[in-house]
């Protein structure tokens, strides 16, 4: 684990008080298709104290939601304990509740249906019931909604009756998974807010909260403590301690520093980049499951490319990130395949486009494609291998089942899917090869004379 | 997204005055009430096998009596239907051992022809309930049963292993008890499944109806026809009659029946069912229904959910003893595989056992040299089969595009057609039978024409959904590019109907299987008309009782349908799924 002290925050240290959620060496792989483990968290330990805000960052695939669901008892970690006050778990959490992503509302029952949804289960009574929920529905604003129906509501609205519906019963601990991402901005900002004002408030029953996110500011705006997870398989990277008092401001230097800091972590700069980070490749090294490729189409690609060089061909990730009102999610991706094709490069939270990045972005659209095939085949192990193998065989056609199975060997089906689409995305868009999706079949396009490798 | 402010509760609450919708509402309530426990006596009618005491009579004044009698086993059937779904459905999508065995039997269960059962049905029913008309009462609700229960049960549990998987989380969560999970969570989610698919059931349901009320019971190995007092029975005794009015008006009257109950039940119910979509976006031709606005109207929902609340609130309790629906995280691995053992040699054990007893049962009283001239037989239905799906496909596809590229003649031809499909298209055999006798048609070839009567409908029905769910700029591009007909049916038409006909051709398939057992033998008056195939094979063994060829026969049709479904509907469905859906 690497521990970070940052110039903003103090040395990360869990606070004094009780613990709430303990997770003690806990590691969970699923069974590939071909029968091997895959593992998704490897080894993760935490605390969940009462009196924090802890957020759990991480890019998509770091198993930041999975580690959630542990958390909360639905699913069990395939080896360590998560323990609620002391008692190891062996069904869903009793002492938390959980906020969702898309919200989960019980679309043919009303706002106030839904809220009294929990306190039904406990087996409350029909008027207590109704007095606490309506106790909760009037401090989270939905006032006047009671009878109306989820599909009625905007998004934002539908997440007040998720946070209704789980602050109702009054819980030790909210989990909250990724929740203000389906919003948009602006409702987002709104909806912390007001989560932070309810927070603060002296009464307020929950003692302690866990959000999920990929999203580095909402992470740097709430959490107390933030841990940033890295990817296949997930593991704690870094433990941040956060102390800015509320509320925070972010354009507060500090508060900038902090989010570039937490950026270099997350595209795997400089300080300390571990296994599976795309750097750089190569040329002709690594294995296409050793070297996923990143889930990014060529024109995003190129987009990217493109912007960076009308900006001087430098530029600082989280601004442009904010800039293009990307999230993180949405860009890294497209950075982790300018980055593995040699087209652009990392460090220190800042991209900058090379030589061949600028080639590409100002050749016309025949050189770009024979660059960009150039590139793939040389630094993408996967068309790298697609290519090979085509090639090896007599009429240049090769089932799609044949690299299916390579890839199983490292990959969950759905990856491996995911995976090959790219390949062949790439390797269309370089004109290295073709797919039948009828058949299944993959052709080598009559080679180029320029881009033949030796 | 636009905001509605829906109405205050307290104004619901406020006492209301009675309206006209209240005083028609009424008026149906009681009149439904009246008729149950009418019915409710004249069921219990002592009965010994062998002497039917109701003779069905063909005098008109009674009719609406025997409607009423059909009407009543088939929501019996619905009834009971409805119950099998959550019961099999939750088995299925729950135990996870059970799933294994559960849902391969009810495939295996949807491609029987359920009428070759029916005389086996009869006697173990007639067996539980000796004396009385209860057992053929239950023999025909049964046979109604087997047909409505399988697409319900596949639905349900369709929905429940389809179920959004946050939703599941939440009801974790939030410790819904296991009563509550099923009832706020389980039933709703799939509550428009479910209703879509009991209408189709009611539909297919008529058919088999009119099949089981008029049948053949063996007391002591000889055959005594008994009818049970019903619109089918009544049919069977106006043909015998030979009296084309009595007959129209039968058929009148089923219409009546079949369009009666789609407009005051089932339309009420799929616009009602509108609630539980659980996709937040709403299309903009949702279903709706003027006698469901006409109840909403009246006072009918408050009252309802007053008297129902208590009720609720009981079962909540009662049911709390159950548990949470949860379960535990970690398994004591040796105590599973202990488990999966026991239940795998149990369950072998039973299948092979059954196997081995059925094919014993078969090689003593058929013998085994008698299957290749029942499969021949069935290849000869096999090919009126195809010949009757061929022709049904060059007549409705293109009617079917052309109404369904209209919107406003689909909206107005899918209900009708919707009826025809319902319409058991077995009560018009007897006319079309007169003009066979009449014109010296041999029944080997017009058989096939009845058989298509009732099958038709589905690729119709399809067609018309598919060609209507053409997304309009493809049709607007079509237009723009001036394609040429050829080309336009070609590369826009076809494809996109593509898999809305293969569903059609299905069930069309599996529905002239199981016509062809009343297609290929018919009556008119003193006159009987035979077609050489399977169906005339296992009608013909029924109404002389002989068990075993009958299994024999059901074993071979069901060999067919199967097979035929597995080598050729499945490869065209998947080729839909993967390439033609929009």
């Amino acid at each position: 684990m690497t521990s970070l002290a940052s110039t903003s925050a103090g040395r990360p240290s869990p606070p004094a008080t009780p613990s709430i959620i303990e997770v003690s060496h806990v590691t969970k792989s699923f069974t590939s298709p071909d029968g091997s483990p895959l593992p998704v968290l490897d080894d993760i330990s935490l605390s969940l104290h009462e009196g924090e805000i802890v957020a759990l960052l991480g890019r998509s695939g770091s198993g930041k939601s999975t580690l959630l669901r542990c958390l909360a008892g639905l699913i069990a970690p395939t080896s360590g304990t998560v323990s609620y006050r002391g008692t190891p778990l062996n069904g869903a959490n009793p002492g938390v509740s959980m906020v969702f992503q898309s919200f989960a509302l019980l679309p043919w029952l009303t706002v106030a249906q839904n809220v009294e949804l929990g306190l039904e289960a406990q087996g409350v009574g029909p008027a207590e019931r109704k007095m606490r929920a309506e106790a909760v529905i009037d401090r989270i604003g939905l006032d006047g909604f009671e009878s109306a129906f989820p599909k009625e509501l905007s998004g934002g609205m539908r997440q007040r009756v998720g946070f209704a519906r789980a602050l109702v019963v009054e819980p030790d601990a909210l989990l909250m998974d990724e929740p203000f991402s389906a919003l948009d901005v602006l409702t987002a900002l709104n909806l912390r807010a007001e989560l932070l004002r309810l927070w603060s408030e002296p009464d307020f029953p929950t003692k302690a909260m866990l959000i999920v996110t990929h999203n580095i500011e909402e992470a740097v705006v709430l959490a107390d403590r933030i841990f940033v997870l890295g990817s296949n398989p997930g593991r704690i990277r870094s433990e941040i301690s956060c102390m800015f008092p509320q509320p925070r401001n972010r354009h507060d230097e500090a508060f900038g520093a902090l989010v570039d800091q937490i950026y270099t972590l997350m595209t795997g700069g400089s300080t300390g980049a571990p296994a599976h980070v795309w750097t750089t490749a190569t040329p002709g090294e690594g294995s296409p499951t050793e070297v996923p490729l990143p889930a990014a189409t060529v024109g995003g690609m190129s987009g990217l490319l493109e912007i960076l060089e009308a900006r001087g061909g430098r530029d600082d990730l989280p601004q442009l990130a904010h800039d293009l009102t990307f999230e993180v999610d949405d860009l890294l991706p497209l950075v982790d395949a300018a980055q593995l094709l040699g087209l652009a490069e990392v460090e220190d939270a800042d991209i900058e486009i090379t030589d061949e990045g600028r080639g590409f972005v100002a050749a016309d659209i025949q050189r770009s494609k024979e660059i960009f095939a150039r590139e793939a085949e040389d630094r993408a192990p996967l068309v790298r291998a697609i290519c090979r193998s085509l090639r090896a065989t007599k009429d240049g056609t090769l089932g799609e089942g044949f690299f299916l199975d390579l890839l199983r060997r490292g990959f969950s089906e759905e990856e491996v899917r995911q995976q090959l689409d790219i390949a062949i995305q790439w390797g269309r868009y370089g004109e290295l090869f073709d797919f039948d999706a009828t058949t299944g079949q993959l052709t080598l396009e009559p080679p180029h004379p320029k881009v033949q490798s030796a | 997204m636009a905001m509605r402010r829906s109405i205050p509760v307290r104004a619901v609450l406020r006492r209301p005055t009675l309206s006209s919708a209240d005083i028609l509402v009424g008026a149906l309530l009681l009149a439904i009430l009246y008729i149950g426990v009418r019915l409710g006596r004249s069921l219990t009618v002592n009965f010994t096998p062998g002497h039917s005491t109701e003779r069905i009579s063909t005098n008109l004044s009674n009719l609406p009596y025997y409607a009423l009698r059909s009407l009543t086993r088939m929501f019996i059937a619905l009834a009971l239907s409805t119950l099998f779904t959550f019961v099999y459905g939750a088995a299925a999508a729950r135990l996870q051992r059970a799933q294994k065995v559960l849902v391969p039997i009810l495939d295996i269960l949807q491609s029987i022809p359920i009428l070759v059962f029916l005389p086996v049905a009869l006697t173990f029913f007639l067996k539980l309930f000796p004396n009385s008309l209860l057992g053929l009462e239950a023999a025909s609700i049964f046979v109604i049963f087997t047909s409505q229960a399988w697409n319900m049960t596949f639905s349900f549990y369709h929905s429940l292993i389809t179920q959004p998987i946050e939703l599941d989380e939440a009801a974790r969560m939030y410790r819904l008890t296991k009563w509550q999970r099923f009832w706020k969570l389980d039933v709703p989610s799939s509550m428009i499944g479910l209703v879509w698919n009991a209408m189709m059931s009611m539909g297919g349901g008529w058919f088999f109806l009119t099949a089981s009320e008029a049948v053949t019971v063996f007391i002591h190995g000889k055959g005594q026809p008994i009818d049970l007092p019903g619109i089918g029975s009544y049919m069977g005794a106006a043909v015998k009659e030979g009296s084309v009015p009595k007959v129209l008006i039968g058929i009148v009257v089923m219409i009546i029946l079949v369009v009666g109950t789609n407009f005051l039940l089932f339309r009420p119910l799929v616009a009602w069912a509108e609630k539980f979509r659980v996709e937040t976006s709403t299309s903009s031709d949702t279903p709706r229904s003027s006698v469901l606005n006409l109840l909403r109207r009246s006072s009918i929902p408050s009252l309802l959910g007053r008297a129902t609340r208590p009720i609720g609130r009981g079962l909540d309790r009662i049911t709390r003893p159950f548990g949470l629906a949860e379960y535990p995280l970690a398994l004591d691995a040796t105590r599973k595989r202990f488990g999966d053992i026991t239940f795998w040699v149990l369950v072998g054990g039973v299948s092979l056992w059954g196997a081995y007893a059925g094919l014993a049962y078969l090689g003593r009283v058929v013998g085994f040299s008698r299957f290749p001239y029942l499969f021949g037989l069935g290849f000869i239905t096999f090919a009126r089969v195809v010949v009757l799906i061929v022709i049904s496909t060059l007549i409705w596809v293109p009617v079917g595009v052309k109404i369904g590229m209209d919107p406003k003649l689909s909206r107005y031809a899918q209900p009708v057609v919707q009826v025809l499909a319902s319409f058991p298209a077995i009560l018009l055999f007897p006319l079309i039978t007169l003009v066979f006798i009449d014109l010296h048609i041999s029944l080997n070839i017009g058989a096939t024409l009845l058989m298509m009567l009732g099958a038709q409908w589905y690729i119709l029905f399809n067609v018309i959904a598919g060609a209507s769910s053409i997304p309009n700029d493809l049709r607007e591009m079509s237009a723009n590019m001036h394609l040429t007909r050829r080309l336009r049916w070609r590369r826009v038409i076809l494809p996109a109907v593509f898999p809305y006909y293969v569903t059609g051709g299905i069930t069309a398939a599996g529905g002239a299987w199981n016509a062809s057992i009343v297609a290929e033998i018919v009556t008119w008056h003193h006159s009987t008309l035979h077609a050489k195939g399977l169906g005339n094979y296992i009608a013909v063994q029924s109404t002389d009782g002989k068990f075993a060829f009958l299994l024999g026969a059901g074993v071979v049709m069901s060999i067919f349908v199967v097979v035929v479904n597995r080598v050729y509907w499945r490869r065209l469905y998947q080729l839909a799924e993967s390439r033609y859906s929009l």
